[in-house]
């Protein structure tokens, strides 16, 4: 059988529905095989936007999300999507196509050593240099992508391999000797951390994005209630409990609330879940939750003890961990921490002014109008305003681009997330200068009508650069302003035969975004002219512990 | 300090370029690096010299293990027999020739390549011993050094 055929076989045994991608010359063959299968096939118009639809279909559907390229330009405009989903862990097999074998180290037309650029952003990735590997090859890439540590895989793939012929063998189990991922935490471990937390009077868990890719949501609010504590999340950990919930304080880091951040600084033990610490939740690590002592469950152990230390490790998975942990902690109140961080919550509110046409009000109108959509966001003081004030309940309600903060992610990954989930709203909200950097996939969303919403808080500036100009470097605004209020995205919509809304004032929003929820037969996207000196408040400052948070009037 | 680690790895192209690639990308110190087959033929042995305080030891160890391809990584820094091969071209006028040979023969070398004006001198042990001879050297004017960098294996259980 013809090496392609035999490919795309291998690809529905494994369950793939469908594939973001673009064609081209090296990867013909195998998009020639893939015009009789029933696989469907999304062409983007953008190979960063194929990546990031991928991702954002991962991470809502929590199936592994596949990406075809061609070789060259194809296969390098992958990278920020591929370098995005592994500082977020999420699944992706992308498969390029490379020159033939012959050819390669020749700089033939469109040679790009694929495996060589994503190495270190992949979290394996193979070139077939024999046809006869090719199947083997892409069993373990979708083994090592969804299991463990979830991460994306690159498999490239030289023309002349694609047209050979082979026997189509697929394997049915993996064996790879240096991959072992280990779930089950160890019950020594796992005993004394219950011993601690039994002893703990100020009792925090910090749940992560692993409590999402784990499934875990459900044992994270048993143990909360059990023992009890309050949860606060990372960026990427928001939803993995409903935000709803007595326990949850919302997110913390440099950006979460006062309360939030305060309850993790003076607490006496964190029970970190699925997160690694990164600067962005911490703070200055040098002065991270001086009392605490530190819990660290996570499935990859290269994250524990990397960036904060840790008293009680446990290597493995979240869900299997939570649900032993919990067998062995007993209720028990402490009422005085308790109180305080009531305290807390009432005196700190997150708030902000109400004059003018404030970003802020526009997420909680979404919030109001659009209470289960899917949210993913852009990058930006968008993202953190969705973050904020948009409370999510579900855990793979909340889409962002976490680690890497990559500007254009939402839009694309808003696409892929309602492809994965047809029968649910889909929002981006976004900033004018992120949707700009992918607003080409306008033409994929209509094409094959995927009526996904964006809405741009648009200021006019790439905002948070000009919040950090504005705070830290003397308001020289250098390089910040865009122009976007002279932009019309109403326009920019319809051109490409979507809708397009432009807002101006507050009294309007409730009206276009009731609009915008009516229409579900195409994309629609709303331009929010909002105003441009609004600040993402409060702010832990670079190189500031969680405890110097600052707020409007501080 | 420095810690001697030994990895065995897959027996694969490109594994050595992940493992360097690995190195550079997390600003881990390589002081030496060696690979070469082992009793198995689709497995490799790398030994790893690396410098940095014993947090950086454990994360260059458990980043190690991270990669598909990397089978077993262990800390041999101690209880471990070290060998390393130096090659020294050196000046040898007829008049030093003696004096060479005497100190060769008392590091256990040997000398491999006889010239009109140098010799190659071959030698073995660990870093200490090399360092100390090659020190010697530096007398007469070295010509060129190749060192293999270390390769370690830790002792068998004594009684
Ligand atoms: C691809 C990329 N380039 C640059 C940056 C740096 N950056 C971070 S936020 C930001 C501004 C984003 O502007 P906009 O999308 O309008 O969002 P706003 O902050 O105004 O809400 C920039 C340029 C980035 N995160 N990603
Ligand atoms: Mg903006």
């Amino acid at each position: 059988m013809r090496a392609a055929e035999a490919f795309i076989k291998a690809l529905e045994q494994e369950g793939v529905e469908v594939v973001f991608g673009i064609p081209g010359g090296a990867i013909l063959e195998i998009y020639d095989a893939l015009y009789d299968s029933n696989i469907r096939h999304i062409t983007t118009r953008h190979e960063q936007g194929a990546t990031h639809a991928a991702d954002g279909y991962a991470r809502a559907s929590g199936k592994v999300g596949v990406v075809f390229a061609t070789s060259g330009p194809g296969a390098t405009n992958t990278v920020t999507g591929i370098a995005n989903a592994y500082m977020d862990s999420s699944p992706l097999v992308v498969f390029t196509g490379q020159v033939a074998r012959h050819l390669i180290g020749n700089d033939a037309f469109q040679e790009a050593d694929i495996t060589g650029i994503t190495m270190p952003i992949t979290k394996h990735n193979y070139l077939v240099t024999d046809p006869k590997k090719l199947l083997r090859i892409v069993k373990e890439a979708f083994y090592i992508a969804t299991t463990g540590r979830p991460g994306p895989v690159l498999v490239d793939i030289p023309r002349d391999v694609s047209m050979a012929d082979i026997d189509f063998e697929y394997p049915s189990k993996v064996e790879l000797m240096g991959y072992k991922p280990r779930y089950e935490g160890h019950p020594m471990q796992i005993k004394k951390a219950a011993e601690l937390i039994m002893k703990s009077e100020r009792p925090i868990i910090l749940a992560g994005g692993g409590v999402k890719i784990s499934n875990a949501s459900k044992e994270l609010v048993e143990l909360a209630e059990t023992i009890p504590a309050f949860v606060v999340t990372t960026l990427m950990g928001k939803g993995s409990i409903s935000e709803y919930h007595p326990l949850c304080l919302g997110f913390v880091g440099m950006h979460g609330s006062k309360y939030a951040n305060y309850a993790l600084a003076e607490s006496d033990l964190i029970i970190a879940v699925g997160c690694r610490f990164s600067d962005r939740t911490t703070g200055n690590v040098a002065k991270f939750a001086t009392q605490a002592k530190i819990i660290h469950i996570d499935i990859d152990p290269a994250e524990i003890g990397k960036n904060v230390r840790v008293d009680v490790p446990i290597v493995g998975d979240a869900k299997r961990v939570l649900a032993t942990l919990k067998k062995y902690v007993e209720y028990k109140q402490r009422k005085e921490w308790e109180d305080k961080v009531k305290e807390w919550r009432e005196k700190f509110p997150l708030r902000y002014k109400k004059d003018g046409f404030k970003p802020q009000f526009v997420v909680e109108k979404i919030q109001e109008v659009f209470p289960d959509a899917i949210v993913t966001t852009e990058v930006g003081q968008n993202q953190m305003w969705a973050a904020q004030y948009f409370k999510v309940k579900h855990p793979r309600q909340f889409i962002t681009s976490g680690g890497l903060g990559t500007m254009g992610f939402g839009f694309p990954a808003a696409m892929g997330a309602k492809v994965a989930c047809m029968d649910k709203e889909v929002i981006d909200i976004a900033g004018d200068g992120s949707f700009l950097m992918n607003i080409q996939e306008l033409a994929t969303c209509v094409y094959y009508n995927i009526p996904v919403k964006v809405f741009i808080l648009n200021n006019g500036y790439l905002g948070m650069v000009r919040q950090w100009q504005e705070l830290f470097y003397r308001e020289r605004y250098s390089a910040t302003c865009i122009g976007c209020e002279k932009v019309s995205f109403e326009k920019i919509a319809e051109g490409f035969g979507a809708v397009g809304i432009t807002v101006e004032k507050p009294s309007e929003v409730l009206d276009a975004l009731k609009q915008a929820k009516e229409i579900n037969d195409a994309p629609v996207v709303v331009d929010f002219r909002v105003d441009y000196q609004a600040k993402v408040l409060p702010m832990v400052p670079p190189g500031k512990s969680l405890k110097e948070i600052i707020d409007e009037e501080d | 300090m420095r810690y001697t680690i030994a990895a065995l790895v897959e027996n694969k192209p490109g594994v050595l370029a992940r493992v360097a690639s690995l190195f550079r990308r997390r600003g881990f110190n390589i002081e030496s690096l060696t690979v070469g087959v082992t009793e198995r033929d689709d497995i490799s042995r790398m030994t790893i010299v690396v410098s940095g305080d014993e947090k950086v030891l454990e994360q260059v160890m458990k980043q190690l293990n991270k990669l598909i391809e990397v089978i077993k990584v262990s800390d041999i820094s101690s209880g471990s027999v070290e060998r390393e091969l130096c090659l020294v071209k050196v000046n040898a006028p007829p008049e030093k020739r003696g004096e060479l040979v005497e100190l060769t023969n008392i590091f256990r070398g040997r000398i491999v390549d006889v010239a009109k004006d140098s010799f190659i001198i071959e030698i073995t042990g660990d870093e200490e011993k090399i360092n100390a001879f090659v020190d010697l050297m530096r007398g007469y004017g070295i010509k060129e050094i190749a060192r293999t960098g270390k390769v370690a294996m830790v002792r068998g259980a004594k009684k």
